[in-house]
């Protein structure tokens, strides 16, 4: 467990870094680009020493570290809106996106991928499984455009974009959680699927407990591990898949920031949302290893 | 039954792809009278907003597209493999720090680094491939360094070892034949994913520039115009799928033929 925390810590501390050379990386100037060609050389300057360009590198790296402890963001080049601000009002829409989607997902992948594996081989199973690739395979900008035409445009039965209405969170919940629906479908089965010829499977039908105690108690206890380790692995997809989805139904989270921020050449918003994201997904992950450990009997005692 | 299936579509993208380059019909020719109609005789897939053909438009956007995968999938295939071999067959310290390297990149969910790479590049088709190149070397070479690690105790690499053959001859020679298959395998589901990635950024505009056509950029110009012109998202996004789909069936395929255990991680 300390050796896990030690390997995060030196994970963020290369996000951080990596964030940080971002801006670096622009060719040529990266005030110039920012602020376009017509600005007057006194507002570059000006900009170059507030985002302190004018200092040596690793004196940058550590101005930078040190604000970030202080959850200080800076502030965007053009509105002057200090970053911290723009995260805090952006960030709940997304979360409450990513976690709706989630259970979503885990509302039609668990018992999809249990009737699948029940009926494996079969016809039922076949048309799962062709289902869920199919469905796997679909990007959010083509799942997205799909569920909004049928449901916003033709059937009339949910607002198209914004989040004026309570109910502008569907499409897009949908659009993402119908894909990682699709993934815990398939985890789902091939999980269920490999405990389901074990001893104990077989001792318990042998008591003559009813095949729902059999499958619900006995053999999803053990196929769910590996699931909670697909569904931290996925918050990470959800969280990069809310860029695309959030921009094409206009929900304000910090995806859409994130792209609105590059269409402005706003780098340091860029750089935040990067960060904020980027974090957000090592403490899902680090939170689903904990929990697979204590979820575990076998890991726990191990460690 | 789903072989056939994907076979059908991988081929017809092929002589479609093919097409393109024989009749070539100009993607760029504005046909005033068609801006958003539907599809017709002159036009069978529909104009678009300037009333350029989409059909035409599609056929030249899959060009870029495959180009653009295929070109990534070597780049990040050759990087990722070689830092992965060299963790592997070192281990120690090397395979610390490498392994380390690669767990930042991983922080990262999905294409968020790619998205973000391309935006401080700046637009244009070598930047996008960079970006995707950056970001893409990843799995490869988690994939091949627990490969070598396993492969490194096998008795003809000791063998040779011990014969005196030099590192890289141990690697190219010894280790990296029996791991083609998976790395195959591999390559064929990453083209798939390429192709996404790369949509999703020129989606996001941050790819291929107009007036050039590509998947991506289409699919953002049909959700701005689909409450008068469905037809415009719906066909680009089929032709997008369908060529997906086909392109991880035959991925399936091939695991099925060469007998690749892929890890579900």
């Amino acid at each position: 467990m300390i050796k896990r925390i030690l390997n995060t810590a030196i994970v963020v501390f290369g996000v951080l870094l990596l964030t940080f050379l971002l801006i670096h990386l622009v060719p040529g100037d990266p005030v110039e680009v920012m602020l376009g060609e017509s600005a007057s050389s006194a507002d570059r300057e000006s900009l170059r020493a507030e985002l302190g360009l004018n200092q040596p590198l690793l004196q940058q790296f550590g101005h930078y570290l040190s604000r970030l402890a202080h959850a200080d963001f800076g502030q965007s080049i053009h509105t002057k809106t200090p970053i911290a601000e723009l995260l805090e009002s952006r960030y709940p829409a997304t979360l409450k996106l990513a976690l709706l989607a989630l259970t979503i997902g885990l509302l039609i992948g668990i018992p999809l991928g249990i009737y699948s594996a029940l009926k494996a081989g079969r016809w039922q199973d076949i048309v799962v499984t062709i289902i869920s690739v199919r469905l796997s395979a679909m990007p959010a900008f083509w799942l997205g455009p799909v569920l909004m035409l049928i449901f916003a445009v033709w059937l009339g039965w949910l607002p198209v974009s914004g989040m004026e209405s309570n109910a502008s969170i569907i499409l897009p919940a949908l659009t993402l959680g119908f894909g990682l629906s699709a993934i815990l479908t398939r985890m789902t089965r091939t999980s269920l699927l490999e405990v389901l010829n074990d001893d104990y499977i077989r001792t318990a039908r042998a008591k003559g407990l009813t095949e729902r105690v059999v499958i619900l108690r006995h053999a999803m206890r053990a196929a769910l591990l590996p699931i909670i380790t697909i569904v931290g692995l996925q918050m990470g997809s959800l969280l990069a898949g809310a860029v695309i989805t959030e921009t094409i139904f206009s929900w304000d989270g910090i995806g859409r920031l994130l792209v609105e921020s590059i269409e402005k050449r706003d780098y340091p918003v860029t750089q935040a949302c990067v960060v904020v994201v980027a974090l957000s997904y090592v403490v899902v992950n680090l939170a689903t290893d904990t929990l697979y450990k204590l979820a575990d009997p076998r890991v726990r005692r191990a460690s | 039954m789903m072989r056939i299936f994907s076979g059908a579509i991988l081929g017809f993208w092929l002589v479609a792809i093919l097409a393109g380059y024989l009749f070539a019909q100009d993607a760029n020719a504005v046909d005033l009278k068609f801006v958003l109609h539907g599809p017709s005789l002159q036009h069978w897939f529909g104009a678009d907003d300037l009333g350029r053909d989409i059909l035409a438009r599609v056929l030249t956007g899959v060009k870029v597209s495959v180009l653009v995968a295929l070109v990534v999938t070597l780049i990040t295939m050759f990087t990722g493999v070689l830092i992965g071999m060299l963790a592997g067959f070192y281990g120690g310290k090397t395979d610390a720090i490498l392994m380390q390297i690669t767990d930042v990149f991983l922080a990262f969910p999905g294409i968020l680094l790619a998205i973000t790479f391309a935006a401080v590049l700046g637009p244009g088709i070598s930047n996008l491939i960079l970006a995707l190149s950056l970001t893409g070397w990843v799995s490869y070479a988690r994939l091949t360094r627990g490969q070598t690690m396993s492969l490194r105790n096998r008795q003809h690499v000791q063998a040779a070892e011990s014969l005196g053959a030099t590192v890289p001859r141990l690697l190219f020679k010894h280790i990296l034949p029996l791991m083609t298959s998976l790395l195959v395998v591999e390559a064929a589901y990453s083209l798939a994913s390429v192709m996404i990635a790369e949509a999703s950024l020129s989606f996001l505009g941050l790819g291929i520039q107009a007036p050039h056509a590509s998947w991506g950029a289409m699919l953002r110009d049909g959700v701005r115009f689909m409450l008068v012109a469905p037809h415009y998202v719906l066909i680009v996004g089929l032709c997008l799928m369908s060529l997906i789909l086909a392109i991880n069936l035959g991925g399936d395929y091939l695991r099925d033929k060469l007998d690749v255990r892929r890890d579900m991680e």
